[in-house]
């Protein structure tokens, strides 16, 4: 491994102009696309193995995902919470560190959402929504931040500290919505007291997906920016590439891992605020339905890319729109879903070995084949 | 009831830290073995829910129980061996991959685990140590499953192999550093597979506990982290298996707490009760932890620790 990094410079003029160019570039997108086909057409040969048809079972998806406006509608919906989840991956992972709490920072978001809607229920929505807004932002910043912090300042493992805190969120939820913050008048699905009209959250117009799809694919785009085009980006990814050489040329990285982390707590929050305001109208335990795992795969397949993430999510939203229909029609269970992203998710990994090894995506070395 | 007073807590915590102790124990003595290999598998959580699938289906299906433990470690090494084989590639992250075979461990657990939801199997046997009282609480509390004792004496057995024997001294230099090793002749990416694979075959025995003894029933809400919280509680026992025994019965009493205060009609606050082992679990974690020095007895090439 060490020959082959000395014998390619790190960077190096494209001598092949647009092609080159073209070709460099393609490599993070063909790779992560055939990983993506790999992962289809071993679940596919594990359907086989259960008697089921792999095109029935893709049709379907397609028709109940993508085949309909009325099935757009349903994967676009679900997408917003993915979207909010992957970037709470994507954005640590920039800096190296494996978050897969998410879920954490969206059941407490959604809580605080609903605990100030029902606090606020008496005052203009002027106040209210930017309150509630708030709130879930900070809880899910604080929730995640927390992760970074102690990764940093105590050497904690993100990883395992994240997933913990994912399930104190849980309990923490179902304690605060069955007990102190409990509506008296929700009786057999504890919940918080239902919002106003004027506090929740309503559709694009002519799209009827709500507005946390927009708020989400904007976040993915500035993101990106932060990432790409910003000196905070930069540092990070330097950080993110090796932390001690960052910590010695006098970058910040305390506060970039503790800002990374918080950021991507707190846009997990939003998708908490979005779930309790544009679809559930309380916080009760529906929110922990495990958009927060999806989104960890979702960043996985969009290598961490922020606008990657969009396309990823839309396609893992679909798939989970169309399993009620699958369950119904080929008679499976509800966990084929998760087989088929615990395939995906080995084949993409699997994929990072092969970067570097395709002369077809190295332009520098063409000429010597 | 005889009137034992708040006694009935203590016991009733002692009785559940052995208990709730076993698949923690099983769990974090597969991932020391794994670890000091120099790897980290966080996929044990998966391993430990397919393991109480297997093993329940198969021990409904034959009648045998026992069959059902070969079946869950069977299972839970293939699960090691495919992680194993794909960290053998260069430059795959073996985290990641413990994610994604959590994911697939679980999937394909509630996969092939729906028909048995609803299904009796034959329990695990226990033995029973309370023969001495007359108190019934003290009875409960000492029926010991056999499974506790097998991980009882594996926690010292293998102590034992990685102090005295050739096997446990040549997964410690793979563990310590991969350059040594291969200058001694050895092969670490072989090694390292092989030790995740026992490792995994010991996580799916502690599922096995958890279906065919306590709770001892299938279904998809069987473990809720344990097999996660087993693979904290080794950098806690500083990957020495001996501590590992005793970190498991400390976490399996937390655990306990929940379901004890709940018996002796304390509901107030039951799910931050619930949450218990988990704030023990980061606590721990945070307490033991350092971001300076290297923890001592951490293996060397360990990602998590470097």
């Amino acid at each position: 491994m060490t020959d082959q990094t000395a014998s390619t410079p790190l960077v190096t003029p494209s001598p092949n102009g647009f092609l080159g160019m073209l070709a460099r570039r393609s490599e993070a997108v063909i790779l992560p696309l055939a990983a993506l086909l790999v992962g289809f057409a071993v679940f596919s040969i594990f359907l086989l193995l259960q008697g089921k048809s792999p095109t029935e079972f893709f049709a379907l998806t397609y028709r109940a995902g993508f085949g309909t406006a009325f099935s757009w509608q349903n994967t676009l919906s679900r997408t917003a919470p993915l979207l909010f989840a992957a970037l709470c991956v994507a954005l640590p992972a920039r800096l190296g560190l494996v978050v897969i709490g998410g879920e954490g920072a969206i059941v407490l978001g959604g809580v605080a959402a609903g605990a100030m809607g029902a606090l606020l229920a008496q005052s203009s929505g002027l106040i209210a929504v930017p309150m509630m807004v708030a709130s879930a932002m900070i809880v899910g910043g604080l929730w995640i931040g927390s992760v970074g912090a102690l990764r940093y300042y105590r050497g904690v493992n993100e990883t395992i500290a994240s997933l913990l805190m994912a399930y104190i969120a849980i309990a923490l939820m179902n304690h605060l919505v069955e007990g102190p913050l409990r509506d008296p008048a929700s009786l057999n699905k504890p919940s918080t007291a239902p919002l106003a009209d004027n506090l929740r959250v309503g559709d694009i117009p002519g799209w009827e997906v709500h507005w946390g799809l927009a708020f989400a694919v904007l976040c993915c785009v500035l993101a990106w920016v932060l990432i790409e085009k910003t000196t905070w980006g930069f540092a990070a990814r330097i950080a993110g590439g090796n932390m001690r050489a960052a910590q010695v040329q006098g970058l910040p990285v305390g506060r970039l891992i503790v800002g990374f982390t918080a950021l991507g707590g707190a846009l997990a929050g939003l998708a908490g605020y979005f779930e309790v305001t544009a679809v559930h109208g309380a916080a009760n335990a529906s929110l922990a339905t495990g958009y927060g795992y999806t989104g960890i795969l979702i960043a996985f397949l969009a290598r961490h890319n922020p606008l990657a993430i969009i396309p990823v999510a839309i396609l893992l939203a679909g798939f989970e729109a169309s399993s009620g229909l699958i369950q119904r029609r080929m008679d499976l269970p509800d966990a084929t879903t998760l087989v088929l992203q615990g395939f995906v998710f080995i084949s993409i990994l699997m994929s990072d070995t092969l970067y570097g090894r395709f002369k077809v995506f190295a332009p520098e070395r063409w000429r010597s084949a | 009831m005889e009137d034992l007073g708040l006694w009935v807590i203590p016991l009733a915590i002692l009785g559940g830290a052995i208990r709730v102790s076993t698949p923690f124990l099983f769990v974090s003595l597969g991932e020391v073995l794994t670890e000091r290999s120099g790897r980290i598998n966080l996929g044990l959580e998966g391993t430990l829910v397919f393991g109480a699938m297997s093993a329940y289906a198969i021990a409904y299906l034959t009648g045998s129980p026992w069959l059902g433990v070969l079946a869950a470690a069977a299972g839970g090494a293939v699960f090691g061996l495919i992680h194993g084989l794909i960290c053998w590639l260069p430059r795959v992250n073996d985290i990641a991959v413990g994610i994604a075979m959590m994911i697939l461990g679980m999937g394909l657990a509630f996969y092939f685990g729906k028909p048995y939801v609803q299904p009796v199997a034959p329990d695990l046997p226990s033995i029973s140590f309370g023969w001495w009282s007359d108190v019934p609480q003290v009875k409960a509390a000492l029926r010991v499953n056999v499974l506790f004792l097998i991980g009882a004496v594996l926690a010292f057995a293998m102590w034992w192999m990685f102090r005295a024997t050739k096997v446990g001294l040549v997964i410690r230099v793979v563990g310590d550093s991969t350059d040594a090793a291969r200058a001694m002749g050895l092969r670490p990416a072989l090694i390292r597979t092989l030790a995740t694979a026992a490792g995994g075959a010991f996580a799916g025995v502690g599922g096995a506990y958890l279906s065919l003894f306590y709770p001892g029933s299938w279904n998809e809400g069987i473990s809720s982290g344990q097999g996660l919280m087993a693979v904290a509680l080794v950098i806690f026992a500083r990957w020495n298996a001996v501590a590992c025994f005793g970190a498991a019965l400390l976490f399996g009493g937390a655990g306990a707490l929940g379901p004890t205060l709940q018996s002796v009609g304390v509901s107030e606050g039951y799910y931050l009760f619930f949450a218990a082992p988990y704030v023990l679990t980061l606590g721990v974690l945070i307490a033991t932890s350092s971001p300076t020095r290297a923890m001592t007895g951490a293996p060397g090439e360990l990602s998590i620790t470097k």
